[in-house]
């Protein structure tokens, strides 16, 4: 059913739905209802009126309002009246929304992501929350809905899709602790949270929102969408297209969870990450971008670029994550901060690039790595082993298991598979970082010579330096090779020459800028 | 024309590099994909992208995994070296399968490699013969990418060097050296037992070294209305 922002409603519907007198003392008048209280029967008056409101405010478009609720009054009705227990069920509400078939679907999907976050979801409700969202993208799809939601709303319905599809996997993986009935229920139903599914739903969300058009024509200037944080301010709706921009960020993030790195970087290849977008305006997308952009260039070996976008996106939590602090994602914040911190510190530990990293986040990286990144740079297995394992992403097992085999868990094994090949390219570079530091001391060396200082014999020695030329020269898509070293170096025969690409200190930036204060202090002083 | 038939509407023949920019996720595809693969290995052709969407599809459906196929799109993977396509194919295949004997092996004709050990890489190879002849053009490619390596590591290499690297020696060495200096810019010396390789951006790092303070012209001119 179409919303028609049009219709009036009359009588001064203005006031938020915050400032009603009984929030405006943080809900101190409010008494819980009796505990026990049966929520399929008793409907809470605070709880009719937030859907009256929200439900209203949805339908005048009032953005802002929308975000407030949905933010604020969603978290603070939850933690005071639901913190252990469900919502309303649907059918309760609806009648005080007109039974509004989208606004149904849409507090569904607030109603099972909060059992999701506070509770235990049984499989059953698993695989109605999975009926819910085909539902809601299919009348989005459709093109049914004229609505302008905030892009916060938006991204938690792409996010949380993939969430509950990558928690069902793991679910559905531990076979031991499951009843016959259970096993019974998921032989059957292939259909749910099917990973073709999932996939296929992100693809149609950015083919049908033409998302991909969308961004090109923007390069040319002919239509903003950027500009306005993808809001339309013609009387429009946002929907489709907003889904369809962060769903490239969701196949992002599946490819990766399955391992297939390279298509997932190509998937979010329309985005550029490092000019201002759509991602940067919601926080958990812009850090889920980074996240997983940083740990497929990690794990392609293309170093470099992992750490200049951890980099910056460690540097914008540092600055800004005070802003956050009631923020319900604020915990999911800070732990992806601390897992890019690890990743950061593999990264230059395989790669070690000091100039890269901004001052404040290489203090705040010394200090929670520095004796561990000093073990890596040792290649010291056990320490990569720790951090990989803690940063990673929870790999998933696509596929649905045989259930007659004697029945085990295998949630690991996706995990094992990555961490294994992970560590596997870690000791073909264990030889690396001993070169980088003899290389550091000398500027031309023979072969002989250095094969002495480092314990092996000629040939090995040479084995080992076109292995580190080797790990350290990336291919690019178009076939040009590029050097992630920041020490290089040629053999010419017998002698190897060293050449370290130390950036001369430049001088003529500093006096430039303060000849051009020159004029300014002679006012001055002439005052 | 009496009793003209409406022509069949045309179907579009999409190629395989098409469906998969287009429809990637989708099962039924899977059989053009196997056949894609056959068809890179007899024109010596190479779609990294039509791979990975194979190696996916069998992940989501392991019952209709073919190993020999797998097995080509692996080799096919080798010979892309320096690319780290073998390594992006791996972690697409589950492990149990990487257990396999064959699998194995090619694991450690890739860490072979990787890790520039040629004179081991080309023994192993030869001990597993039958693996890779299966897909045309294999020595070659790993000679090229042997070739690579030198490239971007020496200006000039001893000769015997070249020749392990490359698992060629005596007169079919000779000759292409004579083709490489012909063709490609080499040259000899020492009476052929030094070759010396074209200089590229690589093998001599030194051109890319920070040149010192150069300062550009924009920058001196927002200092000239100072001075003037």
């Amino acid at each position: 059913m179409a919303y028609d922002g049009s219709r009036d409603y009359g009588g001064g519907y203005d006031d938020s739905y915050d400032d009603r007198p009984e929030f405006r003392d943080g809900f101190r008048d409010l008494l819980p209802p009796e505990p026990g209280f049966d929520t399929s029967t008793y409907v809470p008056d605070v709880v009719k009126t937030f859907v009256v409101y929200l439900y209203r405010h949805i339908r005048e478009k009032n953005v802002y309002e929308i975000h407030q609720m949905y933010e604020g009054s969603f978290q603070k009705l939850s933690d005071r009246l639901f913190k252990q227990s469900n919502w309303p069920h649907v059918d309760m509400i609806a009648p005080y929304v007109e039974n509004d078939h989208v606004f149904c679907l849409l507090y569904k999907e607030m109603w099972f992501r909060h059992v999701y976050a506070r509770l235990q979801p049984t499989l059953e409700q698993r695989c109605d929350s999975w009926d819910n969202y085909c539902n809601l993208f299919q009348v989005i799809l459709h093109g049914n809905v004229n609505m302008q939601l905030p892009n916060q709303w938006l991204w938690d319905m792409v996010d949380e899709f993939i969430y509950q599809f990558q928690s069902f996997c793991q679910y559905r993986a531990k076979l031991k602790q499951k009843t016959d009935h259970e096993l019974a229920v998921l032989r059957q139903i292939d259909e749910v949270w099917n990973v073709v599914g999932v996939l296929n739903y992100l693809q149609a969300l950015i083919e049908k929102s033409m998302i991909l058009q969308i961004l090109e024509e923007e390069k040319e200037g002919n239509v903003t969408f950027t500009a306005t944080d993808g809001y339309d301010y013609h009387g429009g709706t946002n929907v489709l297209k907003v889904l369809g921009y962060f769903s490239i960020v969701g196949l992002l993030r599946v490819h990766c969870l399955l391992g297939d790195y390279h298509s997932g970087l190509r998937a979010l290849s329309p985005i550029d990450i490092n000019q201002p977008g759509v991602f940067n305006t919601v926080i958990g997308c812009q850090i889920t971008t980074i996240y997983y952009y940083g740990f497929a260039n990690l794990m392609l070996r293309r170093y470099m670029d992992a750490i200049k976008s951890f980099n910056q996106v460690l540097l914008y939590i540092f600055k800004t994550k005070q802003y956050h602090q009631r923020s319900s994602q604020y915990d999911q914040i800070l732990k992806k901060n601390e897992q890019m911190y690890a990743l950061l510190a593999i990264c230059l530990s395989l790669c070690p690039h000091p100039k890269l990293v901004e001052e404040n986040v290489n203090n705040q990286l010394r200090e929670k790595y520095a004796e561990k990144m000093l073990r890596m740079q040792r290649s010291d297995e056990a320490m990569f082993d720790e951090l990989f394992s803690y940063a990673c992403p929870k790999f998933i097992t696509p596929s649905p298991p045989s259930y007659d085999e004697p029945l085990v868990n295998f949630n690991q094994d996706a995990y094992r598979l990555q961490l294994k090949l992970f560590l596997s390219e870690v000791r073909q570079q264990q030889l690396l970082s001993s070169i980088r530091s003899f290389l550091k001391l000398y500027t031309t060396i023979s072969v002989a010579k250095l094969a002495s200082f480092m314990d092996v014999d000629e040939p090995t020695l040479r084995v080992a330096l076109l292995t580190y030329k080797h790990k350290t020269h990336v291919i690019n898509n178009d076939g040009s090779v590029l050097s992630n070293a920041d020490v290089d170096f040629y053999i010419d025969d017998d002698m190897v020459h060293i050449a370290d690409t130390r950036v001369t200190k430049r001088f003529g930036d500093y006096f430039i800028r303060h000849i051009q204060k020159v004029p300014d202090v002679c006012t001055l002083s002439l005052l | 024309m009496p009793g003209a038939q409406a022509q069949p509407p045309q179907q579009p023949i999409y190629t395989i590099e098409q469906l998969v920019a287009l429809n990637p996720y989708n099962p039924d595809i899977l059989p053009d994909l196997e056949s894609y693969v056959d068809e890179q290995v007899a024109t010596q052709t190479y779609s990294l992208d039509c791979n990975l969407c194979l190696l996916r599809l069998y992940q989501f459906q392991p019952a209709r995994m073919n190993v020999h196929i797998i097995i080509k799109v692996l080799v096919k993977a080798l010979m892309a070296l320096p690319a780290t396509d073998f390594n992006l194919c791996m972690f697409l295949i589950p492990e149990r399968l990487q257990m396999e004997e064959t699998f194995l092996t090619l694991a450690t004709l890739a860490h072979f490699l990787e890790t520039s050990r040629f004179r081991e890489f080309w023994d192993e190879a030869n001990r597993n013969r039958d693996i890779l002849e299966v897909v045309p053009g294999f020595e070659q490619a790993i000679q090229g990418y042997a070739i690579h390596v030198l490239s971007i590591t020496y200006q000039r290499l001893p000769r015997s060097i070249l020749a392990e690297a490359i698992n060629v020696e005596g007169l079919s060495l000779d000759k292409f050296l004579e083709h490489q200096v012909n063709n490609n810019g080499w040259a000899l010396e020492k009476g052929g037992k030094v070759v010396v390789l074209p200089l590229n951006e690589d093998n001599q790092p030194v051109l890319r070294r920070n040149t010192a303070d150069s300062i550009p012209l924009e920058h001196v001119a927002k200092i000239l209305p100072v001075l003037v």
